[in-house]
């Protein structure tokens, strides 16, 4: 508790000397580590150093004046202020880095104003919405709801309140830790150059000893898709919650696509699915997706045409709906065509790279997307490494998901403080907030099996339902099903999947034994508390059978 | 039931115990028992856990007809605990489906039957009419009016090819009577109930079929659909004018008295024929469109009985076999034609003719849709009917009246007695143009084809 008083002795001397007041708690909130920070920040402290490790700190975050090092305006300069730029700023200035970051719109980027953030507030909704509809479910659990609704506009505020809230959040984390952040579209120029500005006002010039791209991805329109933000959208608006359609046709079955699905569905609305490929939920386990299709789909008002392209979207106008051409994904031939109340377009995201003026450093992007190494260091066209220079998060196109662009930051500022980090995207979690949530991490059962073809091991799956757990039940929850993909050889876990009750929470002791290497038959005696959903792991990890000490005598001769 | 059941509490232990002997982290394969006796076998619905006491049936991953290897996965059963995959132990034929997707069965009561060859397959069919009893079909749709061209419910060995009788009454959500407009819950809602969406007037936004649409088709009487096989409504005791399409028959029967027509029959057995059509119905595959095909294929050896005579003195070879097919509609009869016939593949056939019945119905077919035939094709097995003579259209060669296929018993080369499925084909022709050794090899073709149809899903 003397951390508090130390900050709270920050506070009344920073507004001593006439400096914004701090709010400790809002800024502790967002990470232990910058609690350290803090307490060094004011320039004329006299707060006694209590860690030798400290010192380095200090000298460089001793106030924003201090120079960076080697001449240059920043130590770091951030394009891009959304997740990835967030997390590599805050990483950097605790590493005593002097970063600035550009934004051109708005602090936060997409997952706080335009994705994660809204749309978990209103699956949320939808969640409960759900749950207080489900006569059957309530029954059985002996309740008794009477005629549940809801209010649109109030659900709309609530996604737009949350996501106001934490961006001022993260600027404000930023601004307390030293961040300056410049607004304007940040624009290359050359090595280590970087100019940015407003559209219309003059444009400031700045030199950094490192430049990290993290422009992230706007939301994908194919061709012949016509938009126009009320009838036919993206997800860009489907957050506002502008309106409930009464039958809306969703492009796309990715996990954008059915989070989407299950709000829509559960707010009222009819959905119809548009799939290129030939099955639902590409992107899945395939095990996984067709259990999702049970649960997610078949009992919900969705239909759905899978193997086709959408070719051709009109919006609504003047009484006649949304008119939707399906043509056959391999044929191209006409099948039929829709007509519906709005049109949601969830086929994916393209990268944000324009007017980076990639071109000054030689720089080309493989269909918008930076290329980059396994440090996230870019790539000129000769396939060289353009040194100080490294992009991260959607615009690499390397994982697309939110934690990954900061893990993604962070790593590269680890190497910048000059320890070398290659982060291991295998060991990165995904998780989809439909109801019940689905997450994953590392291979699915294919590709393991494809990996183990090629590299000559053999793999082993275990599997486990959520009907056998006691707090499942216990929700009336039991719809759900955990796999494992492992080597029996090595005890080494190459995948988990979960589809079931806060699937998302619980995927990360897998993602955590991954990360760190840890192996099936040394956790297997860790004790998960009871009754809790994590016992389904508890069960993965029992149930896995490894037999170091068998594949060691196969494959060595025996003398006779 | 009490006795199985109580049977039931010594199989699980054993059951279990088998599993432990496995040692398996998860029981994977199916515990099948079989009787030795019968070349039948039952597949029993497997105990997956120990305290598992009955699974439902997910889906069926093989269907009735398939052939399966052992080890191959035939059903996903939902246990207390899990799905799992139920492979089957036996080579075979999965001759019959006791239990279907949806519903339960207890631990160790037979769900399905596997036959060891395909003789046996209708055989085991027989036997799994005498365990409906403990399955419950899905109840047959409410209104025959609805009914899509498909089977009429026949005794399992005689396949009965189609007649199509329903009123035509396009509702504002369908464009032109190719499709319908209707919400994805109402979709769902058909289906489950036996709606037809075609029949169905759509209240939703553009006239979209919507749910409470459905469900009130299903709610409401029968519409003023003629129902058919029953007494029809004709005003007894007064005269009543031919309609144009009466009229339009009635003066090409009247022509017809002016061709000299005789006629050959031929007695064709089709088991293969029924074997073919099971294993690929489920493709949208009908046995009009087989019988067509088939019949095109013949015509393309015989281009005689393709051809007609238009002026008394001339053969008329016609360069297309379009195949026409009589269907009785509302009031009166039309011929819908499969042009091209012995191009088109059996499943481009299939879904040509589905569009062509449709439109039929809803009495939107072109005068080239129903004028272009060279050979017909009319068919009343459904009222099981097993021969009668039709009576040559004018302007072609030939029509083949197709009667019920029934089994028979019939004495084979060998000397022995067999029961095999037979269907009576009579063609009348008109004699000015084709002659009796034609038409007899012509008949001989399509009986070769029908009895060997390999070449059928070409």
């Amino acid at each position: 508790m003397s951390l508090f008083a130390a900050s709270a002795a920050v506070a009344s001397s920073a507004a001593a000397y006439g400096y914004d007041t701090i709010r400790p708690v809002a800024r502790l909130r967002f990470c232990g580590l910058r609690r350290e920070a803090l307490r060094l920040h004011s320039p004329r402290s006299t707060l006694q150093l209590v860690a030798a490790r400290r010192s380095v700190v200090a000298a460089a975050t001793a106030g924003n004046g201090a120079a960076a090092s080697g001449g240059f305006d920043y130590d770091i300069v951030i394009i891009g202020a959304g997740v990835g730029g967030h997390g590599a700023a805050l990483h950097a200035v605790e590493k005593g880095l002097k970063t600035a970051i550009i934004e051109g719109d708005i602090v936060g980027g997409t997952c706080v104003n335009r994705g994660c953030v809204p749309s978990k507030a209103l699956l949320a909704v939808s969640g409960r919405m759900r749950e207080l509809q489900d006569e059957h479910h309530m029954k059985s659990l002996g309740l008794q709801v009477s005629s549940p609704g809801y209010d649109r506009q109030a659900v709309a505020d609530h996604a737009n309140n949350l996501a106001s809230k934490i961006r001022s959040n993260l600027t404000n984390s930023m601004k307390a830790l030293g961040v300056d952040i410049l607004t304007g579209i940040g624009t290359i120029v050359g090595k280590q150059k970087v100019r940015y500005g407003k559209v219309g006002f003059a444009e400031n010039e700045i030199t950094a000893r490192n430049i990290i791209i993290a422009t992230g991805s706007v939301p994908f329109v194919p061709k012949g898709i016509e938009i126009d933000g009320k009838t036919v959208f993206t997800s860009d608006h489907a957050l506002k919650l502008e309106s409930v359609p009464e039958w809306i046709a969703i492009v796309g079955s990715g996990y954008i696509g059915l989070e989407f699905s299950d709000v829509y569905t559960a707010l009222g609305s009819e959905v119809t699915f548009v799939e290129a490929l030939d099955q639902l939920m590409p992107g899945f386990d395939p095990e996984i997706a067709k259990l999702a299709q049970r649960i997610l789909i078949n009992p919900r008002k969705i239909d759905y045409h899978t193997g086709v392209f959408a070719s051709k979207i009109t919006p609504a106008k003047d009484g006649k709906p949304v008119l939707i051409e399906l043509i056959d994904a391999k044929t191209k031939e006409h099948k039929e065509t829709l007509e519906v109340d709005a049109a949601l377009i969830a086929t994916g995201r393209a990268p944000f790279t324009k007017g980076l003026g990639l071109e000054n450093i030689n720089v080309v992007t493989q269909r918008g997307f930076v290329p980059v190494d396994e440090r996230m260091q870019v790539m000129d066209a000769t396939g060289n490494v353009v040194p100080n220079l490294y992009c991260i998060g959607d615009a690499n196109g390397k994982l697309m998901l939110a934690h990954a662009a900061s893990a993604q930051g962070i790593s590269v500022v680890e190497q910048i403080s000059g320890r070398d980090n290659i982060l291991n995207h295998l060991s990165i979690p995904a998780a989809c907030f439909t109801h019940p949530e689905i997450s994953m991490v590392g291979l699915t059962e294919p590709q393991a099996r494809e990996k183990a073809d090629k590299e000559g091991f053999e793999i082993s799956v275990v599997k486990t339902s959520f009907k056998a757990n006691t707090k499942a039940l216990a929700e009336n929850e039991g719809d759900g099903l955990a796999k494992m993909i492992y080597r029996p050889d090595t005890g080494e876990i190459l995948g988990v999947h979960i589809l079931g009750l806060h699937a998302a929470d619980l995927i990360h002791e897998a993602s955590n034994a991954i990360a760190l290497g840890t192996h099936v038959q040394d956790i297997k005696f860790a004790v998960h508390a009871h009754p809790t959903l994590s016992e389904v792991l508890d069960e993965l990890f029992k149930a896995a059978k490894v037999n170091t000490g068998v594949s060691h005598s196969i494959n060595e001769p025996v003398a006779v | 039931m009490a006795g199985l059941l109580h049977l039931q509490s010594t199989l699980l232990p054993s059951a279990s115990a088998l599993r432990r002997r496995a040692g398996a982290p998860v029981p994977s394969s199916s515990r099948r028992r079989c009787r030795v006796e019968a070349k039948i076998r039952e597949i029993f619905m497997p105990a997956l856990s120990s305290t598992m006491t009955e699974g439902k049936i997910v889906s069926w991953t093989a269907a009735e007809g398939d052939r399966l290897a052992k080890g191959d996965p035939v059903v996903v059963v939902e246990s207390d605990k899990a799905d799992m995959d139920v492979e089957t132990f036996h080579d075979g034929f999965l001759a019959a489906v006791l239990v279907p997707a949806g519903e339960s069965a207890p631990v160790g009561s037979a769900i399905a039957l596997l036959a060891e060859s395909e003789e046996e397959i209708p055989v085991a069919q027989s036997q799994a009419a005498s365990f409906s009893s403990s399955s419950s079909s899905p109840p047959p749709p409410q209104e025959t009016a609805a009914e899509e061209a498909s089977l009429p419910p026949p005794p399992p060995p005689s396949p009965a090819p189609v007649a199509v009788s329903a009123p035509a009454r396009p509702s504002p959500a369908t464009q032109g009577g190719g499709r319908v407009v209707a919400s994805p819950y109402a979709k769902k809602l058909a289906k489950d109930l036996g709606v037809d969406l075609f029949s169905v007037t759509g209240s939703g936004p553009g006239g979209r079929i919507v749910a409470k649409d459905v469900e009130a088709a299903v709610a409401a009487p029968k519409k003023a659909a003629p129902v058919t096989a029953t007494r029809p409504d004709v005003p007894l005791g007064s005269t009543v004018p031919f309609t144009t399409m009466q009229g339009a028959v009635s003066k090409n029967m009247v022509e017809s008295l002016a061709v000299p027509t005789f006629r050959v029959g031929y007695t064709i057995t089709t088991d293969a024929l029924d074997l073919l059509y099971k294993k690929i119905k489920s493709k949208g595959v009908t046995m009009s469109a087989l019988l067509a095909k088939a019949t095109a294929m013949a015509l393309v050896q015989h281009p005689v009985v393709n051809s007609s005579c238009r002026d008394g003195k001339s053969f008329t070879y016609s360069s297309s076999i379009n195949i026409a097919v009589a269907v009785a509609i509302d009031g009166g009869l039309i011929t819908p034609v499969l042009q091209d016939a012995d191009k088109l593949d059996i499943y481009s056939l299939s879904r040509k003719w589905k569009e062509l019945v449709n439109k039929a119905r809803a009495k939107q077919l072109q005068p080239h849709e129903y004028n272009s035939g060279t050979f017909t094709l009319s068919n009343l097995g459904m009222f099981g009917v097993d021969r009668f003579d039709a009576i040559l259209p004018p302007g072609t060669g030939a029509i083949m009246a197709v009667g019920a296929s029934e089994p028979t018993v019939v004495g084979t080369k060998d000397g022995r007695i067999g029961i095999k499925n037979q269907m009576q084909v009579n063609v009348t022709a008109d004699h000015r143009i084709i002659y009796g050794a034609d038409l007899a090899a012509f008949l001989q073709t399509l009986a070769k084809i029908i009895e060997d149809p390999k070449d059928l899903t070409f």
